[in-house]
C-alpha cells in the first residue's frame, strides 16, 4: 500500500506550492530539485563583500529550539540574516517533568507577536507538524513553519543540504550508489536522507548498521524495494559513490543497543581501509558533529574524501532557499 | 411503571432470539415477550420501536470513568450521559483513578455516586496490588465487600513475577477473578506505536507484537499454575490471540477481549502523527487487525468492549508520542459493533452477543439478557440511522477519538436501566 500517496501532504497547499518543509517524505521531485536550483546562486553571495539580499526584508522569523542545537540554529539564523529577515533566537527548555506552557501556547503566543515564519527544532517526531497543522485550523497558514529536526522524523533541510552536496560533486543523481551508515534507528537525518535518495531517483541506496540500530521494517521505508540493508560495512560500501556517514549518540551504549564505541567503531567506523572499498572518487559525508574514533577515522574525517565543511557551507545557500521559497519571494 | 416496547424486532442473543415482538417490562424487570401483553398487564408507558432493534443494555468490559480524581478529564456525570446515550447499561471500570480504587472507602463512595437510577450498573474493577505499584497485595476481600467485581491494574504490569503469581494464588482462593493486560514493561518501555513500517517512518519508538506475546506467556503460565480465573484485556496481535487459543485447549480457564477501535484500524491511521491513533496497546498491523477481526467471529475473543478513555485537549493535543494514550468509546461501541458485523456478514445476534450476553458472563453477572425476571437493561436502536462523530455530538467530556468526523451507522433512541427511561434521542 503506497501510504504517501493516499495521505494529503500536510506541507504543500491546494496548488502543490510548498508552504511548509516538514519532511521529505513525499515532497515532489520538481519541488526538491527547485530548492537546490533556488540554493545556487545563494553560495554565491557568501563570497560577497556584502553577504546580504534584501528577499525578507520587514519578515520576522522565530528559531523556536526546543531542543539544543547550536550548529543548526546557528545556520539557520544566517541563513535568514543574510536574507535581511529579523532572526528572534528561543531557547525553550522543556522536559517532561516540567509542566508548564504547553507547546501550542508558546506557538500562540509567538504568532501574536506578528511572526512570518518558525524554525522548529523539538525532541518529539511530529511536533513541527502539530504546530503546522495548528496554524492552520486558527485561520493562521500565512505563518510558514521550517522543521529544523523533530525526534527522530525529520531533519528535511539536513537532507536537502545532503542533496545538494552530491549533485555538487556528483552532477547526476540516476546512476549512483549511496551507503547511510550508522545509527538509521534514531537518525531523523537518515530518514530525509533516504526519502531525497529514492525521490531524486538514486538506484542503489544501502543502510549498513547493526540490527540493535536498524528500525524494524526499514527495507520497505522507502517503497519501492530499492533500500539493501547491509551489516557488514565492508559489504556495504563496495563500489559506492557516495558514504554518509551518521553520528553516533553517547547515549547508545546505556540503552543496550552497543557494547562500546570501541568496538563499535571496529566494525562501523569509517576508516581509510575500508573507504578504499567505495569508488575512489567516493565522496564522504557526515552531518556533523562528528565522533572522531567512533563514525568517523580523523584520517578520513580530514582526507582528500570529506565534503564534510562544504556541507555546512552549502548548509546556509539550502536553508537561504528554504525560506525565500516558503516566503514566495 | 409497566412499560411496553412496541413494533420492534427484539434481538435477545443469549437465547438466539431474533424476532418481531413487543416487549413488556413491570417494575423494573422484563416479565414477557410477545404479541400481547400477559394477563393483567396495562401499559403505563409506550416506547415505539418501529424501525428498530430492541436489545439487552450493552455491557461494556472497560470504561474509565475518571473518578475519582481525574475530573478534569471526565465526571461521572458526563460519563453516564455518555454510557445511556450509546446503549450501555452495565460497565466495568478499571483501577486506575487518582487515587486508584484500591481502598475499600474510595470504592463505596464510587458505587454510591454511581447509584443514580439513570445512571448505568458501574462495576469496580478493584486494584490488584496497592496503588497499582505492584508490591504489596490489595485487601481484596474488602475490596470485593465493597463491590469490585474483579482485580486488576488497568494497564499497568506487576513487573515482579513473585507478586503476581502471589497475588493471583490469593484471589484464586477466594475465587476472584484477575483482569489484566499483556505488556511486558521492558519491551514496551517508551513504545508508542506498533514496531513496524509506520512508526520507523515517522521516527516513532515501536512497541513490539513480543511485548505482548511475552507477557502473555508469564500470565498464561502463572494461571495454570495458580488456577485463577484469568481474563486478558485489550489483546491487539494475531500471536497473542493465537497463544490464546492455544492455552484454551490446554485447559487453562482464561478469557479475553478487544477494543472496539482494534477492530476497525491499524498502525496506518497514524497518517500524520494523529494523536487520536495514540492508543494503549498501539494500533498493529492490518495482518493483526483482521485476526483480531475473526477472533471476536470465531469465539476466540470472548467479548468487545469500548476501552473508553476520555482525555483532555491539551493532553491530546501535544507531538504523539507526549499525547496520552486512550479514546473516547462509550458512545461509539454499539455502532463499531455494527460495522464490523456488516463487513464480516454476522448475524446480528452473534454480533450483538459480543457486547452483551458475553461480556456478562465474563462479569459473572445476570446482564445481557432480555429473559423474563432479568432486569429490564434495554436498547432501542435504529440500525439504519447514520450519524457524524463530532465533538458536539459526544456526550463524553472526552472528545478524543480516531473517528472525528467519520459518518456511523446505528443509533442509539432510548436507553432502559432497571425500566428507567436513562436516555431518549428524539432526532428521530
Amino acid at each position: 500500500m503506497n501510504l504517501v500517496t493516499s495521505r494529503p501532504s500536510p506541507q504543500l497547499n491546494a496548488n502543490g506550492e510548498l508552504i511548509h518543509l516538514i519532511t521529505l517524505e513525499g515532497l515532489p521531485r520538481e519541488i526538491i530539485t527547485g530548492i537546490l536550483d533556488r540554493a545556487a546562486p545563494f553560495t554565491e553571495i557568501a563570497e560577497r563583500e556584502v553577504k546580504k539580499v534584501p528577499l525578507l526584508r520587514g519578515k520576522s522569523v522565530f528559531n523556536l529550539f526546543f531542543e539544543n542545537s547550536t550548529r543548526t540554529r546557528t545556520t539557520f539564523e544566517i541563513a535568514a540574516k543574510r536574507l535581511s529577515a529579523d532572526v528572534i533566537n528561543l531557547n525553550i527548555n522543556t522536559s517532561s517533568t516540567a509542566k508548564g506552557e504547553t507547546l501550542l501556547d508558546t506557538v500562540d503566543n509567538l504568532a501574536a507577536m506578528q511572526a512570518d515564519m518558525f524554525v522548529v527544532r523539538h525532541a518529539s517526531s511530529g511536533a513541527p507538524y502539530l504546530i503546522a497543522q495548528h496554524l492552520a485550523s486558527t485561520g493562521r497558514e500565512h505563518i510558514h513553519v521550517v522543521n529544523a529536526g523533530d525526534g527522530r522524523h525529520a531533519h528535511p533541510t539536513q537532507g536537502l543540504l545532503d542533496m545538494y552536496t552530491i549533485r555538487h560533486y556528483k552532477q547526476d543523481f540516476t546512476g549512483l550508489a549511496v551507503a547511510v551508515v550508522g545509527d538509521v534507528l534514531h537518525s531523523r537525518v537518515a530518514r530525509s536522507q533516504l526519502h531525497a535518495l529514492a525521490t531524486l531517483g538514486v538506484p542503489d541506496i544501502r543502510v549498513v548498521a547493526p540490527k540493535t540500530l536498524l528500525p524494524s521494517g526499514v527495507e520497505r521505508m522507502i517503497g519501492s524495494g530499492r533500500l539493501r540493508v547491509f551489516h557488514d560495512l565492508r559489504e556495504g560500501l563496495k563500489g559506492v559513490d557516495v558514504v554518509m556517514t551518521l553520528r553516533l549518540q553517547n547515549e547508545r551504549m546505556l540503552g543496550a543497543l552497543l557494547p562500546s564505541p570501541q568496538e563499535y567503531f571496529k566494525s562501523y567506523g569509517l576508516t581509510p581501509e575500508k573507504l578504499a572499498l567505495a569508488k575512489p572518487d567516493a565522496i564522504v559525508m557526515h552531518p556533523g558533529p562528528m565522533n572522531r574514533g567512533v563514525e568517523i577515522d580523523s584520517a578520513v574525517a580530514d582526507g582528500r574524501q570529506a565534503v564534510i565543511l562544504p556541507q555546512v557551507t552549502f548548509g546556509i545557500a539550502v536553508r537561504m532557499a528554504v525560506m525565500a521559497m516558503l516566503a514566495g519571494a | 411503571m409497566r412499560i411496553r416496547v412496541k413494533n420492534g424486532r427484539v434481538v435477545d442473543p443469549a437465547r438466539c432470539f431474533d424476532s418481531a415482538a413487543d416487549l413488556f417490562i413491570a417494575d423494573g424487570r422484563i416479565v414477557s415477550l410477545g404479541d400481547t401483553p400477559p394477563a393483567g398487564f396495562v401499559a403505563e408507558g409506550t416506547i415505539d420501536a418501529t424501525g428498530c432493534i430492541v436489545c439487552p443494555g450493552l455491557v461494556d468490559l472497560s470504561a474509565r470513568l475518571r473518578e475519582p480524581g481525574l475530573e478534569y478529564k471526565a465526571t461521572l456525570e458526563s460519563e453516564m450521559a455518555a454510557a445511556a446515550a450509546g446503549g450501555v447499561t452495565t460497565l466495568a471500570c478499571p483501577p486506575d483513578t487518582d487515587p486508584p480504587l484500591d481502598e475499600p472507602g474510595l470504592v463505596e463512595m464510587l458505587r454510591h455516586r454511581a447509584r443514580l437510577p439513570e445512571f448505568a450498573n458501574v462495576h469496580p474493577v478493584g486494584a490488584l496490588t496497592v496503588a497499582l505499584a505492584g508490591q504489596r497485595l490489595t485487601e481484596m476481600a474488602e475490596l470485593a465487600e465493597a463491590g469490585c467485581i474483579a482485580f486488576g491494574q488497568a494497564n499497568i504490569a506487576v513487573v515482579d513475577t513473585q507478586v503476581l503469581l502471589r497475588a493471583m494464588q490469593y484471589a484464586a482462593t477466594f475465587g476472584f477473578s484477575v483482569w489484566l493486560q499483556a505488556q511486558d514493561p521492558y519491551l514496551a518501555r517508551g513504545g508508542v506505536a506498533h514496531d513496524g513500517e509506520v512508526a520507523a517512518r515517522l521516527g516513532l519508538t515501536g512497541m513490539p507484537v513480543v511485548a505482548e506475546t511475552i507477557a502473555l506467556a508469564t500470565l498464561l503460565h502463572l494461571a495454570r499454575e495458580t488456577g485463577v480465573r484469568l481474563h486478558l484485556q485489550r489483546i491487539s496481535s494475531a500471536a497473542g490471540l493465537e497463544m490464546i487459543r492455544a492455552a484454551r485447549a490446554a485447559g487453562i480457564a482464561v478469557t479475553c477481549d478487544v477494543a472496539a477501535h482494534q477492530l476497525h484500524l491499524c498502525e496506518n491511521d497514524i497518517g500524520w502523527f494523529d494523536p487520536h491513533c495514540r492508543l494503549d496497546p498501539p494500533l498493529r498491523s492490518s495482518v493483526d487487525r483482521d485476526a483480531l477481526r475473526a477472533g471476536l467471529a470465531d469465539g476466540g475473543i470472548d467479548a468487545l468492549c469500548s476501552d473508553h478513555t476520555p482525555v483532555d485537549d491539551d493532553a491530546k493535543q501535544a507531538p504523539f508520542a507526549e499525547a496520552e494514550p486512550g479514546a473516547t468509546g462509550l458512545e461509539l461501541l454499539l455502532p463499531l459493533t455494527l460495522r464490523w458485523a456488516a463487513e464480516m456478514k454476522l448475524p446480528l445476534a452473534k454480533a450483538l452477543a459480543r457486547v452483551t450476553s458475553d461480556p456478562a458472563r465474563v462479569l459473572g453477572i445476570p446482564a445481557g439478557s432480555l429473559a423474563p425476571g432479568a432486569a429490564a437493561d434495554i436498547c432501542v436502536f435504529d440500525p439504519e440511522a447514520t450519524f457524524r462523530v463530532s465533538r458536539e455530538t459526544l456526550r463524553s467530556q472526552g472528545k478524543n477519538t480516531p473517528f472525528l468526523g467519520h459518518a456511523l451507522k446505528g443509533r442509539v433512541r432510548y436507553t432502559l436501566i432497571d425500566g428507567h427511561l436513562a436516555h431518549h434521542d428524539d432526532m428521530a
